[in-house]
């Protein structure tokens, strides 16, 4: 027999209304969007790695400036993502020790390096491209706090998918070096960008109930296919090689068929064994500890403030 | 591991987007007191000129009904249609009325 309070809830789910963070929830709800949800936002913090590393490096002033923009974005992304968290009951403080702990994780595409300039346009382009595939759909999520903290972001996003797919344009039709380069690019990054989707939805642990609670709206596979589609054309006008042979247009389907990914190389990415895995991590917790001292002004600043204002009330 | 955001207090923010419309809210933060959290709310939530007033106040300090008690908290006189636009049928030529 069901509660009255789980028939309620299924009610508003049922009714496309959105779950609030007041109201009751079923604890296996909450946990699912704990998880989804601070490993979006450390997705968004972790991200600012790979392209941070080329900021100083950026071939212009122009392309640093748009970089800086991005990578600033990204800290607000997180920012909105770990504040809608926090409404379901756990702390900052929590989410980042389950981080840097190794129990939360984040998405596997950061922990590819960005070997050349034209990693950062890739990752623009094909990274955050299927980010907005993903948003776009999650706009629609069953939880208030991160469906309104979807379409915020989805509002910034679209930028960094066109400044990507601009610096890339500008290679592709460069020297034969430069459109050597993007070629590269495109070949190392176009495989784990639809890995971002997920596994397949037989495998995939927490799709079901995730669909059932409608906080996912769409399967991971129907998400993949729509990217897979969309991005044929983008990659035709760059005048670049498809790096998957077996693409082919399926009329009876109206999608394009495409490879099966591999898969070993995603689970072993996911557990811990990717490039960059270690690093990433380890630059977290060193930049969390070396930013120390800002946290200890910021309070011995705020705690001369408090006396100084009791001082003026006495 | 210390962290600053226990020992700061959550703020929720308002923005009215332009002048002549609501503030709405937009998010929450954490700050030491009004005037930083003014300052966060300006750095993180109006990037691109969301807005041009933003207010924010103690999460604390908002009393909220609870949406699950809606029914015996409103009393919307659904009894009483005639307060209604909609229960009034006139001739179709002043109908727009």
């Amino acid at each position: 027999m069901t509660a009255p309070q789980e028939e309620n809830f299924m009610r508003k789910i049922q009714a496309e209304e959105k779950i609030e963070p007041k109201d009751w929830m079923p604890e296996a709800y909450r946990k699912n969007l704990i998880r989804q949800i601070s490993q979006h936002a450390h997705s968004e913090v972790i991200g600012m790695q790979p392209e941070g590393n080329w900021i100083t490096r950026a071939p212009s002033l122009r392309r640093k400036v748009v970089l800086l923009s991005k990578v600033q974005d990204e800290a607000g992304h997180g920012l909105y993502l770990y504040s809608a968290c926090e409404t379901l009951g756990i702390s900052r403080s929590e989410m980042i020790e389950q981080l840097q702990s190794g129990v939360a994780k984040y998405s596997s595409i950061f922990n590819y390096p960005t070997l050349t300039w034209a990693d950062v346009g890739a990752i623009g382009w094909l990274v955050d491209g299927a980010a907005i595939v993903n948003q776009v759909s999650l706009q629609r999520t069953s939880y208030g706090p991160y469906s309104r903290g979807m379409i915020r972001i989805c509002k910034e996003e679209s930028f960094h998918q066109r400044q990507g797919y601009e610096a890339i344009l500008e290679l592709a039709k460069g020297s034969p070096g430069q459109k050597e380069m993007a070629q590269d690019a495109l070949n190392r990054f176009y495989w784990p960008a639809l890995m971002m989707f997920g596994p397949h939805d037989s495998e995939s642990a927490h799709s079901q109930k995730s669909m059932e609670w409608k906080i996912k709206r769409e399967t991971n596979d129907d998400l993949r296919q729509k990217f897979v589609d969309q991005t044929v054309k983008q990659i035709e006008v760059l005048g670049l090689e498809h790096p998957d042979k077996a693409i082919k247009w399926n009329e009876e389907r109206g999608h394009y068929d495409s490879s099966d990914l591999n898969w070993d190389e995603f689970w072993s990415v996911i557990n811990g064994n990717g490039h960059c895995n270690r690093q990433r991590i380890e630059h977290h917790v060193a930049a969390h500890e070396e930013g120390e001292w800002v946290r200890d002004a910021i309070t011995a600043y705020n705690d001369k403030k408090r006396a100084k204002k009791a001082q003026n009330a006495a | 591991m210390t962290n600053i955001t226990e020992k700061l207090e959550l703020f929720e923010v308002f923005v009215r987007s332009k002048r002549g419309l609501d503030h709405k809210h937009i998010g929450s933060l954490h700050a030491e007191d009004h005037e930083q959290a003014l300052e966060y709310a300006r750095d993180c939530y109006t990037r691109r000129t969301e807005g041009v007033s933003i207010w924010v106040v103690k999460s604390d300090d908002i009393c909220a009904s609870q949406e699950d008690d809606a029914e015996c908290f409103y009393d919307p006189s659904d009894d009483k249609p005639y307060r209604h636009a909609t229960y009034y049928v006139l001739p179709d030529p002043v109908n727009n009325m």
